[in-house]
């Protein structure tokens, strides 16, 4: 029985974050009554015409050049031919034969090492409205999202497994986002994902019959639809069966893809060049221009960081995973150095709080200053770093000051010696039978003793200095 | 004072200016004569009688603007350009309920010169067809003989321009349907380059082809038109940056055509020409040469294969502009139908004549996979080489010159059985839009059998209308004077 | 016949047409008519030409990104068969 291995391409739909829509004047804001943001171009009334948003431009060539993608000099907007009540003109601008860019890369960190996926195309094309559906027969069509800029961006068959797919897929996202040209959000619908699955026996040059795999809404989903299809292909050809070239809705309920034959017809979209666009030609200094605006990308961020600040692999992965965590980062940094302990620090205690109130590093109450400050304070051992851990969900919800905090609450940690020398008598006095014991060799009370002297002192005492005068007042 | 009516926009306008003339009352007078003369030949699908009047009140209160080259002149838009709340059908069923409450920029431009927009014309249904036949509404007829044809698809426009009604009308040509009805109507209609009137408002049907452009009874008057609709409009991304000289200024530079060279291409001045039309342009080249022009031979190789490529590309993209009707937003919609995709079958098979169904499918046709290459890939490229056929025989001579049909207008019903036969009467004018050039349509003269108005065109280099409208003017001085049609003058 | 009634059903159908069968066959005819008419264009070498798909030379306009409302939601319903004033109302596909 042959091993076989899994082929994943994918196609995504990135909503580009333009104020207006691809070809029309239109607000692109999310969440407005239904037909708002509509104007006879959006909405396909006879006789109007589309002009194209160069910010859409911009955006898209950005992309194209962040993943060393082959920028073309002349692109041809297409019309594809189709019919739904949440496509107006009965067509979408698309680009087929001539699009926005080709052949370029996109390098991810997959288990430890460094994999290449082809970029194959990236083109613009307008959205669709939607159509919701309703009782009695009826669905309700709006316009508002009819018209917003999408970037298609199409992989090559460079994706071998559902975690691959899914590393492909958060590296391209956090492109968009250190581009700031699109929000990622694949629930809300700005970042959208269709795979091409097959499967072949394993160190085989042929591909299999693939499928189309659409309806995935998160990255969860993703992997599990990917893994399900795979299994399902797998099953099919150890059965002797065949693989129909199909598209399959996930279906989040059960887990498993669904085919959407007998709902499906074959579709001839009968491109051509959309007569009312002239093709688009990008100049040489928008090109130069758009490329020395790019900000450092997420890649270059993650190898600068393991070699400037000599952070674990892991850590630079979630550092740099998001553009906000990793500006915050280095602007506590920037305050207090100590890389690998502002690094611990940030994926220990703050990206909890950050994930528990579901916002990113910059929507953070406190400031990287006012962390740099609490770091300062444990160095100086002002506070021990269990006090700081305590009291930090409330000063990061609250962004409160550190210093202030901390020694209007008291919880200065206690160095002076002559004070917690009294606590260490008094609790030695308490315990003799303990003393004893440990004077006659049961070292391990020492943790006994450690406890009591941080409870009488609320966990203020420091820690060094106890252990010291422990030692010093029980005789080793 | 002439009969309003018969006033040239030259002259009503400038008496407009002086008062001489009140707009209430030019807008009268052209009501009147819609009223005596729509009977005869049903040029129109929509009256603003009211609005208006309304409106020339309104502005014989205010007083004239020297700032508005139309300011009080009435106007007659074809029914395939968007007018604000004024019902905008095309001649079809499927937008029979439609008002736009957007302008064409055309009309937009029209209307902040002061004109005033008193009718919505007649129109081939979604401007397809070359006699008028195929509208949903009504029947056009020719105002010189009305057992005949407009033409068409502007026949609407043309007869209603001819016939008196208003001064001017706007009509659109994406393979003659401004030219064809002005040499049948016995009017001047100007297909400008294209690019240089705004698209936007004008309900797509070959949008690599559509201008808009005006009808009016001398060359002078359409200039007029022209300078005020011609120009870039930023909400028309096919709109020219190219800048808008002075049409006018430009008519008088020349009093004869002492140094013009125009080429008469061989596959237009051939056999298939009625005699009259023969006759008639002729005798018009021949006042051209006594004017002092020169006449050279050219060729344009590529004439057999233009109306080929033309309806191939025009089909197609029609194909795709019509499928935004289908009863969801606006227009027709066949209500009794439950479930989605039977509504659209039923509305656009409702909505839609015969031949809008005719091309759809055609367009579809050439579109649809495997079938690409060889039709609309095939048709661009020859259309490439008819352009330059024209670009080439322009180099050699100032314009070229040629009948604007091979036929008189032909009769009512004569050509809707065969639409073949149909397409082929275009063969003058199509191969103009393949290549985006400007092409006007003089009338030449009354043909001595039949008496009946030919027309005849001239092309002209890309953004050329300047000398288009030179040449034309400088010729149509040569020219007898037309009288007004008898169809409708008892 | 070149293109045959199924054939002129089948793209109709793409187009959201119906032709009725009695003018299925006369329109398949008429198509066919056209059709080989369309033929002479394979009499032409194009083999060095690049398809001509639009006459317009000059480069691309651009628009600036800035959001305006022209319209009211009323116009852009004004015109519609079914809505509820706040969406277009359609059959459900089924």
């Amino acid at each position: 029985m042959p091993d076989y291995e899994a082929v994943i391409g994918l196609e995504v739909h990135a909503q580009l974050k333009t104020r207006s829509k691809l070809f029309c004047a239109c607000s692109t804001v999310f969440g407005e009554e239904p037909n708002r943001n509509t104007c006879p171009v959006c909405a396909g009334m006879p006789g109007a015409l589309p002009v194209v948003n160069k910010k859409a431009v911009e955006y898209g060539v950005k992309l194209s050049q962040a993943l060393d993608c082959q920028v073309n000099d002349r692109s041809v907007f297409a019309r594809k031919n189709y019919f739904y009540p949440d496509l107006p003109k009965g067509y979408q601008i698309s680009q087929y034969e001539h699009p926005l860019a080709e052949e370029g890369q996109l390098e991810m960190p997959v288990n430890g090492s460094m994999r290449q996926v082809r970029i194959v195309r990236i083109h613009m094309e307008d959205d669709a409205g939607k159509s919701i559906h309703g009782a009695e027969n009826t669905s309700y069509v709006d316009l508002n999202r009819t018209g917003v800029p999408l970037l298609e961006i199409v992989s090559g068959p460079d994706i071998f497994s559902p975690d691959e797919a899914v590393a492909y897929l958060k590296s391209l996202r956090n492109i968009l986002i250190y581009l700031d040209i699109c929000r990622g959000n694949m629930q809300e619908g700005n970042f959208r994902c269709d795979a091409n699955v097959s499967v072949r026996p394993r160190g085989r040059p042929e591909y299999g019959t693939r499928t189309e795999v659409k309806n995935m809404n998160s990255f969860r989903f993703v992997h599990k639809a990917l893994t399900y299809e795979i299994n399902r292909q797998i099953e099919l050809l150890e059965d002797g069966e065949q693989v129909v070239q199909e598209t399959r809705l996930f279906d989040e309920s059960s887990g498993q893809t669904k085919s959407m034959r007998g709902k499906e017809e074959a579709h001839d979209y009968r491109y051509f060049p959309d007569p009312d666009l002239v093709p688009l030609s990008i100049s040489v200094r928008d090109r130069e221009e758009w490329s020395r605006e790019l900000p450092e990308l997420p890649l270059s961020k993650w190898r600068r960081f393991l070699r400037d600040y000599a952070l674990p692999e892991e850590a630079a992965d979630i550092l740099t995973g998001e553009k906000d965590m990793a500006d915050y980062f280095e602007r506590v940094v920037a305050c207090f150095g100590e890389p690998q302990t502002v690094g611990n620090w940030m994926i220990s205690e703050m990206l909890r709080e950050l994930n528990e109130g579901n916002i990113s590093a910059s929507e953070s109450p406190l400031a990287p200053e006012q962390l740099a400050e609490l770091l300062r304070l444990i160095q100086q051992e002002k506070i021990s770093s269990k006090i700081a851990k305590q009291i930090f969900p409330e000063i990061f919800a609250r962004g409160l000051d550190p210093e202030t905090y901390v020694e209007e609450k008291g919880y200065l940690q206690i160095t002076d010696e002559s004070r917690l020398q009294e606590v260490v008598r008094e609790v030695i006095a308490e315990n003799p039978d303990e003393a004893a014991s440990y004077k006659q060799g049961k070292k391990k009370l020492m943790s006994f003793f450690m406890g009591q002297v941080m409870k009488k002192t609320q966990g203020q005492a420091n820690p060094k200095l106890v252990d010291q005068l422990l030692r010093s007042e029980l005789g080793g | 004072m002439t009969a309003i009516y018969q006033m040239s926009l030259t002259e009503m306008s400038h008496r407009l200016q002086s008062r001489e003339l009140g707009v209430e009352q030019a807008v009268s007078a052209c009501l009147e004569r819609m009223e005596a003369t729509e009977p005869d030949i049903g040029c129109l699908l929509h009256l603003e009688r009211e609005t208006a009047l309304q409106r020339a009140r309104e502005m014989d209160a205010a007083g004239p603007d020297p700032e508005q080259p139309l300011w009080g002149v009435p106007v007659v838009i074809k029914d395939v350009l968007a007018t604000k709340d004024v019902p905008t059908t095309c001649g079809s069923r499927m937008l029979e309920s439609f008002v736009p409450f957007y302008d064409a920029e055309a009309v937009d431009r029209l209307k902040r010169a002061g004109a005033i927009i008193l009718a919505k014309s007649n129109m081939d249904e979604f401007a397809m067809g070359s006699s008028t036949e195929n509208s949903a509404f009504a029947l056009t007829r020719n105002p010189w003989d009305t057992e005949r044809v407009p033409g068409g698809s502007s026949g609407g426009s043309a007869a209603s321009t001819a016939a008196g009604q208003t001064p001017l009308s706007l009509g659109t040509d994406t393979g003659g349907s401004i030219r064809q009805p002005a040499a049948f109507c016995g009017c001047v209609g100007i297909k400008p380059t294209y690019g240089r009137v705004s698209r936007f408002g004008l309900v797509a049907y070959g949008s690599s082809l559509d201008q808009a452009g005006p009808f009016a009874r001398s060359v002078e008057d359409a200039a007029r038109v022209l300078q005020v609709i011609a120009g870039k409009d930023a909400k028309d991304s096919t709109s020219s940056p190219e800048p808008v000289p002075d049409y006018i200024a430009a008519l008088a530079e020349r009093d004869d055509l002492k140094g013009i060279r125009l080429g008469l291409p061989e596959e237009y001045w051939g056999e298939g020409l009625e005699s009259d039309v023969d006759g008639v342009c002729r005798s018009a080249l021949h006042k051209a040469q006594e004017l002092g022009a020169e006449l050279v031979p050219v060729s344009l190789p590529h004439s057999p294969y233009a109306i080929a490529a033309y309806y191939i590309i025009v089909m197609a993209e029609a194909s795709s502009n019509l499928a935004r009707y289908d009863g969801v937003r606006y227009g027709y919609r066949d209500t009794s139908e439950k479930e989605l995709t039977r509504m659209y079958f039923a509305t656009r098979s409702k909505g839609f004549g015969r031949e809008v169904q005719r091309r759809i499918v055609l367009g579809t046709y050439v579109l649809s996979a495997g079938y690409y290459d060889a039709y609309y890939k095939k048709a661009a490229q020859v259309r490439r080489l008819v352009r330059e056929d024209y670009q080439r025989a322009l180099q050699d001579c100032d314009l070229l010159l040629a009948p604007a049909a091979p036929g008189v207008p032909f009769r009512l019903g004569e050509k809707v059985e065969d639409p073949l036969q149909m397409y082929l009467t275009d063969i003058f004018t199509n191969p103009l839009n393949l290549t985006g050039l400007p092409g006007l349509s003089l009338p030449a003269g009354l043909g001595p059998e039949t008496g009946l108005p030919i027309g005849l065109q001239l092309f002209g280099p890309s953004f050329g209308e300047e000398k288009l409208l030179q040449v034309a003017y400088v010729l149509e001085g040569a020219l007898p004077d037309l009288p007004f049609p008898r169809g409708v003058d008892k | 016949m070149r293109i045959s009634k199924e054939e002129v059903a089948k793209i109709a159908h793409l187009a959201r047409l119906e032709i009725g069968e009695a003018d299925l066959g006369r329109f398949a005819g008429q198509l066919t008519d056209i059709l080989d008419y369309m033929d002479i264009l394979n009499e032409v070498d194009t083999s060095q030409t690049e398809p001509l798909y639009s006459p317009v030379e000059h480069e691309t306009p651009y628009r600036e990104d800035e959001a305006r409302s022209e319209c009211s939601k009323e116009e852009v319903m004004r015109n519609a068969p079914r809505s509820d004033g706040e969406y277009f109302l359609v059959p459900k596909v089924v």
